[in-house]
C-alpha cells in the first residue's frame, strides 16, 4: 500500500464500546462464530448503560449451557448457578435484598425444560426480576439435542429424523403465568432488543424477554439452514412486528414466520408488595417488616 | 456476637423438636427460609411462617425442594443467614444443591427430619437411613458437617450450632433429625439472648480492587462478600480459581478440591462433639447417635447390672467422622456395638476406624420404630460371648 494512503488511514481503537461491562480478562469467550448470544450481551450491556442504574446493585444470574456462560463474562455481581435453577436462586437473592436489580439470563433448555417449573412459579408470584431467554431452539453446549422450543420437524441428535415433540410458545407461557412484561425479538432486531431489555428492567415485577438467536454449529448445520448470516436473513425476511399480539397466536413453526414485538405490559403487585401489605393488615404495628 | 433479643423466646417451653429447631434458627439469626411441605419436617416451616412476620424474616413456600435448596443460597449471597428444611424424598431432591453450596462455599443450613425410605417409604415414621446420603449424596468429592440431635432441647441448641459452624467454615451444615426427635415434645429451655453465642459472617475488609474471592491468605476459609457491595464478584459451580473464575484444569481442581475437603477434615477435632458415658475401662462401647442413643440407655444399664463393663458414646457431630477418636478407643476396648435405624451405615465407619483392633457389631433396624432396648442389650452381651 502506498505510504501516503496508509498515513491517512485512521486506525480505529481496538476497544469494545461496552468493555466496561465485560470481564475482558476472561476473553475470548466460548461462543462459536455466528452465534447470537454475544449480540444479545451487547444489547444487554447497552440497555444497562442507558438505564442509568447503579450497576453495583445489578446482579445477574445464569443457569447452565451456552447462554449460562453470560453471567461469567459480565462485570457485575454474577452468579453461574445449577442447571435450570437460576430463577429460584434469583428469587432468594431478590427477596433477601430488595435493593438489588435481578436479571436472569439463560437459554431455552435451561429455563423451560429443567427450569420450567421455576419459571411459571416466579411469574405467578410476580417476583421482581427480569428473565432474558436466548432461544436458539436447541441444546448447544451438549451438542445439538432437541429442546422444548425446537420446532416440529427440525432435527436434533436426539430426534435424528426430525422432532415430533410439540414445543412451547414461550410468550404465551409467560403471559398466562402472570408476567407483567413479555416481548420477543430476534438477534436481527438489535435496537428493539436493547429497548425491550431496558423496558423490562425498568418494569416492576416479573418481566420476560425472549430473543430468537442463531446456533449455526448445532441447529443450522444439522438442519441445512446455512450459517449465522443465513439465519439473520431468515429473521429479517420472516419476522413480523406485531406489538400487542395475542400471545396465543405467536407460536413458531420450523422456518416459518416469527411474530415479534412487545406483547404484554401490565401492572400487578409484586410478591414483596403483596406480602408487606397483607402482613401489615393482619398484624398492624406488630408486623416487623424484613429489613433487607 | 449474641442473639437478637427480640427474636429469642427466652424461657421454658413444652414444644416438639421441629418447633425447637425453628426457634434455634431464629435465635441464630436466620432471616430467610425457603421450604416445601413434607412430613415429618413440615412443622419446622409452619412455625417459621408463623413467627417470621414478628421477627423480620422472610419465609417462602417454594414450588419444590430443588427450588428451596437454591433459593436459600441466593439469600446467603445477598448477605443473609438462610436455611431449608425437608425429609426423605425432599432431601434426595436437594442433593445437587448441597454440592453447589460445597463448591461455592456458601454457608447455609439444611435440616433433614429423617423418615423411612427409600422413595416415599414411611412418611410418618422414623429412620436414620440418610446418614450416608448426607455425607455422599451429591456427586463428586466434598465435605459437609452433619450434627444429630436426640431431643427437642438439642434441636434448639444444635440448630444454632449448625448456623455457627456454617459461618465459621463456609460449608453447608446438615441437622440430621429424625421423625421421633422431630415430633417428640419435651421441655426446651431457651436462654436469654445475651447467653446465646452467634457467629456472624466474616465479610472482607479489603476494597474491591484487592479482594480475590477464594484467596484464603493462608487460612483455610476465604472471607465473603455479598451482592450489591460493589465487588462485582463471579460465583460459579464450575471448578474455579482464586478469582472465582472457571478453570478447566486438573491443577486448579486439585488445589480447590483439597482445600474444600481439608478445611473440614483438618478441623475435625474442633468440630468434634461427642458425649461419653463410662468409656474409661470399658470392655464394650456402644456407639450411637440421634434417637437411638436414648434407647441405648436402658440396655446399657441392664448390661452393667450383669457386670459387663460397657461404655456409651453418642456422636453429636457425625460428619466429619471422629476417626482418630475411634481409632484410639479401638485400641483400648474389645468391641463396639453400633445400633442404627438403618441396615448399616455409620457402623462401617466405626469398623474402618477400629481397623481390626476391636470387634464391631451392628444392631440394625429397618426403621419405622426404634429398637427395643433388649435387641441392643442382647448384642452387648453377645458380642464378647457373654450370652
Amino acid at each position: 500500500m502506498p505510504e501516503e494512503l496508509t498515513a491517512e488511514l485512521e486506525i480505529p481503537e481496538a476497544k469494545n464500546p461496552v468493555e466496561s461491562l465485560l470481564r475482558m480478562e476472561r476473553m475470548p469467550h466460548i461462543w462459536c462464530p455466528g452465534c447470537g448470544i454475544g449480540t444479545t450481551v451487547n444489547c444487554f450491556a447497552r440497555a444497562l448503560e442507558q438505564s442509568k442504574l447503579d450497576l453495583d446493585n445489578v446482579a445477574i444470574v445464569s443457569g447452565i449451557g451456552c447462554t449460562g456462560r453470560v453471567a461469567g463474562y459480565l462485570h457485575l455481581d454474577s452468579f453461574h448457578t445449577t442447571h435450570g435453577r437460576a430463577i429460584p436462586f434469583a428469587t432468594g437473592m431478590k427477596l433477601a435484598n430488595p435493593e438489588l436489580k435481578l436479571v436472569v439470563y439463560s437459554g431455552d433448555g435451561d429455563l423451560f425444560a429443567i427450569g420450567g417449573n421455576h419459571f411459571i412459579h416466579a411469574a405467578r408470584r410476580n417476583v421482581d426480576m427480569t428473565v432474558i431467554c436466548v432461544n436458539n431452539l436447541i441444546y448447544g453446549m451438549t451438542g445439538g439435542q432437541v429442546a422444548p422450543t425446537t420446532p416440529v420437524t427440525a432435527k436434533g441428535t436426539t430426534y435424528p429424523y426430525g422432532s415430533y415433540d410439540p414445543p412451547f410458545n414461550l410468550p404465551y407461557l409467560a403471559d398466562s403465568s402472570g408476567a407483567v412484561y413479555v416481548a420477543r425479538w430476534t438477534t436481527y432486531h438489535v435496537r428493539h432488543v436493547t429497548k425491550a431489555i431496558k423496558e423490562a428492567i425498568n418494569t416492576r415485577g416479573f418481566s420476560f424477554v425472549e430473543i430468537i438467536s442463531p446456533c449455526p454449529t448445532l441447529y443450522s448445520r444439522r438442519n441445512k439452514l446455512g450459517d449465522g448470516l443465513d439465519q439473520m436473513n431468515y429473521y429479517k425476511e420472516n419476522s413480523e412486528i406485531r406489538n400487542g399480539a395475542d400471545t396465543k397466536e405467536v407460536g413458531m413453526d420450523f422456518q416459518g414466520k416469527i411474530i415479534v414485538g412487545k406483547f404484554v405490559e401490565r401492572e400487578r403487585k409484586t410478591y414483596r408488595q403483596l406480602m408487606n401489605e397483607h402482613l401489615t393488615n393482619v398484624f398492624g404495628d406488630q408486623f416487623t417488616p424484613y429489613e433487607g | 456476637m449474641n442473639a437478637d433479643k427480640k427474636a429469642v423466646l427466652t424461657g421454658a417451653h413444652f414444644i416438639d423438636g421441629d418447633h425447637a429447631a425453628c426457634e434455634g434458627a431464629i435465635a441464630a439469626g436466620c432471616k430467610f427460609v425457603a421450604g416445601y411441605p413434607i412430613t415429618p419436617s413440615t412443622e419446622v416451616v409452619e412455625r417459621i411462617a408463623a413467627r417470621f412476620p414478628l421477627v423480620g424474616g422472610i419465609f417462602v413456600q417454594m414450588e419444590d425442594e430443588i427450588a428451596s435448596s437454591i433459593a436459600i443460597q441466593g439469600a446467603v449471597w445477598a448477605g443473609k443467614k438462610a436455611m431449608t428444611v425437608t425429609s426423605g424424598p425432599g432431601f434426595s431432591l436437594m442433593m445437587e444443591h448441597i454440592g453447589f453450596a460445597a463448591i461455592t462455599e456458601t454457608p447455609c443450613v439444611f435440616i433433614n427430619v429423617q423418615r423411612g425410605g427409600p422413595s416415599t417409604g414411611l412418611p410418618t415414621l422414623p429412620a436414620q437411613a440418610d446418614m450416608m446420603q448426607a455425607r455422599w449424596g451429591s456427586h463428586g468429592d466434598y465435605e459437609i458437617i452433619a450434627i444429630v440431635p436426640n431431643s427437642p432441647q438439642e434441636c434448639f441448641d444444635l440448630t444454632i450450632r449448625a448456623f455457627n459452624l456454617a459461618e465459621e467454615y463456609r460449608v453447608p451444615v446438615l441437622v440430621m433429625m429424625d421423625e421421633c426427635v422431630g415430633h417428640m415434645t419435651e421441655k426446651v429451655e431457651i436462654p436469654e439472648a445475651d447467653k446465646i453465642e452467634v457467629v456472624e459472617r466474616k465479610f472482607t475488609e479489603k476494597p474491591p480492587g484487592e479482594y480475590r474471592m477464594f484467596d484464603t491468605n493462608g487460612s483455610m476459609v476465604p472471607e465473603m462478600v455479598k451482592a450489591g457491595a460493589g465487588y462485582r464478584i463471579h460465583l460459579t459451580g464450575l471448578t474455579h480459581d482464586d478469582r472465582g473464575y472457571p478453570a478447566m484444569s486438573p491443577v486448579v481442581h486439585n488445589k480447590m478440591l483439597r482445600r474444600l475437603v481439608d478445611k473440614v477434615l483438618l478441623n475435625e477435632e474442633k468440630i468434634r462433639h461427642i458425649e461419653e458415658d463410662q468409656v474409661e475401662g470399658a470392655d464394650v462401647v456402644v456407639v450411637s447417635y440421634g434417637i437411638t442413643s436414648r434407647v441405648v440407655l436402658p440396655a446399657v444399664n441392664k448390661a452393667r447390672k450383669d457386670g459387663i463393663k460397657v461404655g456409651h458414646i453418642r456422636l453429636i457431630t457425625v460428619w466429619p467422622f471422629p476417626e482418630s477418636y475411634i481409632r484410639e478407643l479401638a485400641k483400648k476396648v474389645s468391641a463396639f456395638v453400633v445400633p442404627e435405624l438403618n441396615l448399616g451405615q455409620i457402623v462401617y465407619e466405626v469398623e474402618r476406624c477400629a481397623a481390626g483392633n476391636a470387634v464391631t457389631q451392628l444392631v440394625s433396624h429397618a426403621g419405622g420404630a426404634v429398637h427395643s432396648p433388649e435387641e441392643i442389650y442382647d448384642e452387648i452381651k453377645g458380642v464378647l460371648g457373654h450370652a
